[in-house]
Formats: structure tokens, sequence, C-alpha cells
């Protein structure tokens, strides 16, 4: 991902500075987030989809060393090779084990959060291997050199501007020809081009089914399944909470998911994928990268319910003015925000921060995840394991003896609006007050009620 | 019926009409209302920064002073809920958990306990209504707009039964407007855009005043429009009930 030292806070004040951009960024998402209303509103059953979507991936997750073992046999004996990786790095050995085992040199890949999660792109070109992302604003960022803002729409931060531009530099398109028409079809060209050349397909999973062993990759592009009808192996890679039990199951979290998404009522292509053709090799890797340590966080685990619809992002409206980028990991938004500090909490402290705990992530879940609930959470645990600034720790102990007791309280007040020096959002430095940056401070009144009511009720 | 008022510490000190409004609306209707002089905070902007071990000083003192109440009311959506949430205290536990279960944001406890159909107030301007998220999606104070749910509003109930106020509702009802706590410090540029957008809204609708039920975010935009040097003014909903 990007290198960067910077936090949330620092990364969103520089995309807000171009303010009608953010505007335009919060306005397109918004919009994406209204269409997942009103597709929701047309399911009477949706609130008892979310809870099924929910009960399914509890039961999953509770008894997922059966199931995944059960996938594993099933899979085997429909002609299917499945390979386990602990962490990132086994998972790319892997993949470059099977490239180097067939000489391959060209892949193609459609879109893989986790292959993002894995950093499998830099490591594969660096051995030598030409990857292609065949998802269209996959390849817009993979020209640019920048990491996905967005799970679903991974280029949501570019204006057709950019990527005509883009374009323009790598595929040599029309100076200033910013017809999204024109624009697609030289990215179409330019894909087949790659898809017919390509020996290797890389996919992501959806669903993985244990009853049958087959998965499920939805895409709107159909890039999937023309990379992997097209090339000679297909590997699809998965983080082990992909896992459904019985493919009748599946119903349910197809009805959520492209309707969460974009307001769909399904993906373009559900593409369910069983057994290799005939001289076609097919491979799962299935990895765990962290997840069993969240597993074993009680109060965490259930952020493994993840489908990855991205509704929380799109509703987020911290998102949606700080854009993508700002979370510096592979997965942004609130969802993110909890994944991510289980894999490095150090440098990924900022992000529980990053939410005003509004909790609409968490209502438009399609598996019920608690986000904002585990952004809370989350908190308390990075500052009890000592990932918080000491300033911060300093004024917080100010303020908790304060208001302990009443007396200091009082005292405190009396000699003048103790809350303007001990709450940190309330401090009369006018030049240190983030507050007073861009808001007026609230006027101090003469009496405070508690003065009101002594002259006005008695007592003392 | 007995009630404690529960004052949270930015209104003792910043916005005392608030608490005078709520103390005097709720003795209007005819409750018992006591102020323990004691109290000081919920233990709020503490927990939410992730220091809620910081708050046990702030639970024992609230629990001590609420003691005894059949009722806490306050008019404050998100301290209520970061008591009913996480209210707790070792050695009282008994009387922690009877507070978590009768302590009320104001505008709930006029509607679901006190089952208010009536008021005399009159407020005659154009309101904007601003819903706070812990009211809302905490509370239940008012349906969510991602739930599929039937719809109400336990504040717009309120606010219909004053005389010549009219409501508006901005397009995006229920979106934060950014206070969030220490949010409003530590992510200083999204929270005052986010605060800057709400007032667009309500500001495009032409509203003289912005409503609520919680004072701190009321806070937030009120400092984002004397800024603005707009003349839309915030005021909490307890002082138009009361007016
Ligand atoms: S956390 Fe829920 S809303 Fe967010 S991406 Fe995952 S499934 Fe979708």
């Amino acid at each position: 991902m990007q290198a960067t030292t910077k936090n949330h806070a620092q990364l969103s004040e520089a995309f807000i500075a171009d303010e009608p951009r953010t505007d335009w960024h919060d306005e397109t998402l918004w919009f994406v987030r209204s269409k997942r209303d009103k597709a929701v509103h047309q399911v009477p059953e949706w609130e008892l989809l979310r809870e099924w979507a929910s009960a399914i991936k509890n039961h999953t997750l509770s008894n997922l060393d059966n199931y995944l073992v059960d996938f594993e046999r099933n899979a085997n004996a429909n002609g299917v090779v499945v390979h386990w990786a602990s962490n990132a790095s086994d998972h790319n050995n892997i993949v470059l084990k099977i490239m180097r085992d067939n000489q391959v040199k060209r892949v193609v890949k459609s879109k893989s959060m986790l292959t993002e999660e894995c950093h499998l792109n830099p490591f594969l070109i660096e051995n030598g291997i030409e990857v292609v992302d065949t998802d269209l604003g996959e390849r817009i960022v993979q020209f640019r050199n920048e990491p996905p803002s967005h799970i679903v729409l991974p280029a949501i931060h570019l204006k057709k501007q950019d990527v005509s531009e883009t374009f323009h530099e790598h595929l040599h398109t029309e100076k200033g020809n910013n017809d999204p028409q024109y624009l697609t079809e030289a990215a179409r060209q330019h894909l087949r081009s790659k898809f017919i050349a390509s020996d290797l397909a890389i996919t992501g999973v959806n669903f993985a089914i244990a009853e049958t062993g087959g998965f499920v990759v939805c895409t709107n592009e159909g890039n999937a399944d023309m990379g992997a009808h097209a090339a000679k192996i297909h590997i699809a890679c998965m983080g082990f909470e992909k896992i459904i039990p019985k493919l009748e199951h599946l119903g349910v979290f197809l009805r959520l998911l492209a309707r969460s998404a974009t307001g769909q009522p399904t993906t373009t292509y559900n593409s369910h994928f069983h057994r290799p053709r005939n001289g076609q090799q097919m491979h799962i890797v299935i990895v765990d990268n962290g997840r069993s340590k969240q597993l074993g966080r009680p109060e965490f685990r259930n952020s493994l319910k993840c489908i990855r619809c991205a509704a929380c992002f799109n509703t987020c409206p911290v998102y949606r003015r700080s854009g993508g980028h700002s979370y510096h990991t592979a997965v942004a938004g609130p969802i993110g925000s909890i994944l991510n500090p289980n894999i490095d909490m150090r440098a990924n402290a900022d992000l529980p921060f990053a939410s005003t705990l509004c909790g609409s992530c968490s209502n438009v879940c399609p598996v019920k995840i608690d986000i904002h609930d585990q952004l809370w959470k989350w908190r308390q645990v990075l500052v009890a394991e000592g990932y918080v600034a000491n300033g911060k720790k300093l004024g917080m102990k100010g303020m908790a003896f304060v208001l302990a007791y009443p007396k200091v309280y009082r005292i405190a007040g009396k000699m003048g609006r103790w809350v303007m020096r001990v709450l940190p959002f309330v401090t009369n430095n006018k030049l240190l007050n983030p507050w007073y940056k861009q808001r007026e401070m609230p006027e101090a009144p003469k009496a405070s009620f508690r003065d009101w009511y002594r002259k006005n009720r008695g007592g003392s | 019926m007995k009630v404690g008022l529960f004052v949270p510490c930015y209104i003792d000190q910043f916005y005392p009409q608030v608490a005078v409004a709520t103390l005097q609306l709720l003795e209007k209707q005819g409750c018992e209302v006591v102020f323990p002089l004691n109290q000081t905070c919920c233990g709020q902007p503490m927990a939410n920064s992730g220091f809620a071990n910081l708050a046990k000083g702030c639970d024992r003192n609230f629990v001590e002073n609420f003691d005894g109440v059949d009722y806490i009311v306050g008019p404050s959506g998100s301290c209520v809920l970061h008591l009913k949430e996480h209210l707790h205290d070792g050695n009282n536990e008994a009387k922690a958990t009877y507070i978590r279960q009768h302590v009320y944001e104001l505008v709930e406890f006029l509607v679901d306990v006190l089952k208010v159909e009536k008021l005399p107030s009159s407020f005659p301007h154009k309101v904007g209504l601003h819903i706070s998220c812990h009211g809302q999606r905490g509370l239940h104070l008012s349906s969510m707009s991602e739930l599929v749910a039937p719809p109400f509003s336990k504040p717009e109930k309120l606010l219909s039964m004053v005389k010549g106020l009219q409501l508006s509702k901005p397009a995006r009802m229920d979106e934060c407007c950014g206070f969030g706590g220490t949010f409003c410090v530590f992510e200083e540029a999204v929270s005052v855009k986010m605060g800057k957008d709400r007032v667009g809204e309500h500001a495009a609708n032409g509203v003289e005043y912005i409503t609520g039920a919680d004072t701190s975010c009321l806070m937030h935009l009120e400092g984002i429009l004397k800024r603005q040097g707009s003349t839309v003014k915030t005021i909490h909903i307890a002082e138009i009930l009361n007016s």
C-alpha cells in the first residue's frame, strides 16, 4: 500500500483542501447509497434477510474447521487443487510457484481484495510476471500506480478527465476526449488482447460452498469469466471466511450483496465454478493472514461475517469526505477500520478514531456487523495497549479527575468555566485549539445552570 | 413521580438555558424534579476516546447522586445513551442497573413515559430539525433511513404540537453533523466539512433555526454558523417546547 506515515486526520485534511472535489466525491457516493435505499425498500423482508445472513455467517464462523475441511474434500473430488496459506507471503509464494511450475509469464486478475491485502501484484512483478488487473476500475488505478480507494468501486476517487489523461498516457487515446463510451471501448480492446494472451487467470471468491466444493465469483463486467475461460490455469484466492455451508444459503447472500453494494437486484455475472475444463488446472488458495487471530477475539470476531459489499463505505459520512486513500490500507472505510488494527495495531491505531460513531454503517450492513460498537471497543483496546499519544492520555486523566470529584468540579467551575481547560474540544487557547480554526467558541454565559439553580431554587 | 434532572457538564457551563427549559417543562408536566448539585458528567468524553477505564470515578459519582429517584432525565441523547450502555459501579451495581434502566433523554421521556399529547407552546418560526445520531440510532427517537421499517419520529411528534412552528427537514434527513466528541478536534477537517454540509442544507431550506435534542451537535453547528456570519440560529428542542 502507499508508503505513508501520515494518519487519517492528516490525509483527510489534504483531501478536503480541494472542497469542490470533496463535494463531488461525497455526492457520487451518496448517490450510490440512495440507490441502495431504493433497492432495499422494494424488498419487504429485507431486515429478515439480514438476520438470516448474519445467523448463517455466525454459525459458519463457529464451525469453520469442519466446513473448511468439507470444502477441501469436495473441491478435491471435483479435481480442484486446494492450497492453504497461513499468511500473505505464503499466499504469494504459492501463487508464484504455480506460475513457475507451468512457465507462466503473463496473467490476468479480476477483482480480489484478498490479493490487495497480500500485495500480490508488486510481488509478482518483482518476480518477472506481467499482471494485468481486468476490472476496469482496477486497471485504471493500476495504470496510475495507486491502490484502489474503494473495495467495489476502485477508481471512485477519479473523474472522467483523470481517466482520460491516464488512458491517453497508457493507451494512447485522444488527448482531452472525456467521452465515457470512447474511453471504455479503448479499455475493452486493450483488455481483450490481454485476456487472449494470458496463460493464467486469478480471480477472487465471493462465496465458497462447503457442501459442493464449488465457488461463486460476482462481477458486473464479466471479466472474471473472460479470464478464467481463456486461460489454461485458474487460481481462485480466498480468505477463509468466504465459506458458506450449503448451496441453499447462497440465495440469501446474492439477494443482499448487489442491492447493498450498488442498488442492483443482483450482480450482472454470478459465476459458479466447480471443476476444471478438460486440460485446464483449477487451484484454490485459502488464506488465514490474521483471520484466525480475529476469530479468537470475542469482541471482534463477527467482523469476519463481512461480504465486502462496501455499503458501509458509501453511507459513511467520514469516508465520503475523506476518500479511501486516507485510510492507508487495502480495505478502507468503516469495515477496514475494525479489520486493520487486528493486522497491525501500531500502524492502524488512528483508524478506529476516524469515526463519529454515528452508527449508519451498522444499519446498512447486510450481515449485521456491529461496526460502530467495534470501533468503540477498538479504541479501548488501543488505549489499553499503549497505542495512543501521551498528550491525549494526560488530558483525559485531568478530565477524569475533575469529573470524578464534585468539589473539584465546582471549584474548577468557579475559576472560570473549567470546561474551557479540561474538555479537549473547548479550550480558550485560540491558537492551539483546532475547534477555533473554522468554528466560533460557544459564548460563556454569566452564570452556569448550577449557579442559576442555587439562586432560584436554593441548595448548596 | 420523582425525576432527577441530569444536566451534562457542557450544558451546565455553556447552555444553562437548555437546563432551565428542561426543568420547567418537566415541572409543568407535573413531575417533582430534583437537581443533585454534586453531579458532574456521564463519562462519555473519556469513554469514546478509548479511556472508559478512567470514567469509573464519574460513574461512581453519578450513581451516588442519582440514587433514590424514579427516573433520570437529561436533555442530551448521546450522554443518556452512554449511561444506558456503559454505566457500572462495582460497589453499587444494583443501583447502577436501576439507573441504566430508568435514564431517559428528554424527548423520549415526554413521549414514552409522560405520554404528552398536547403542549401550550408557541414558536412562530421556520425550524430545521437536526436528528442526532446517538438519539436516533442509539435511543431510537426516530426511524432510520437505512432500515426497512415503518417511519416514526418522537421529536417531530412533539414539535407538531407547537403553535406556529413550520418544520423543515433536510433531504439527507439523518446524516451525521460531524461533532463526534473528541472527533471534532482530532479530525478537525472532516468534522467541520460534515458540519458545513449539514448547515448548508438547512440554510438552503430557508430556516431561521436549527433545532435538535442534542446540545453537543448544536454547539458544533452554531460554531460554524457564527463563523460564516449566518443569520440561522441553533436552539435546543427543550427551549422550543417550553416557549
Ligand atoms: S462490513 Fe457489512 S456493509 Fe461493510 S463491506 Fe462488509 S458486509 Fe458490507
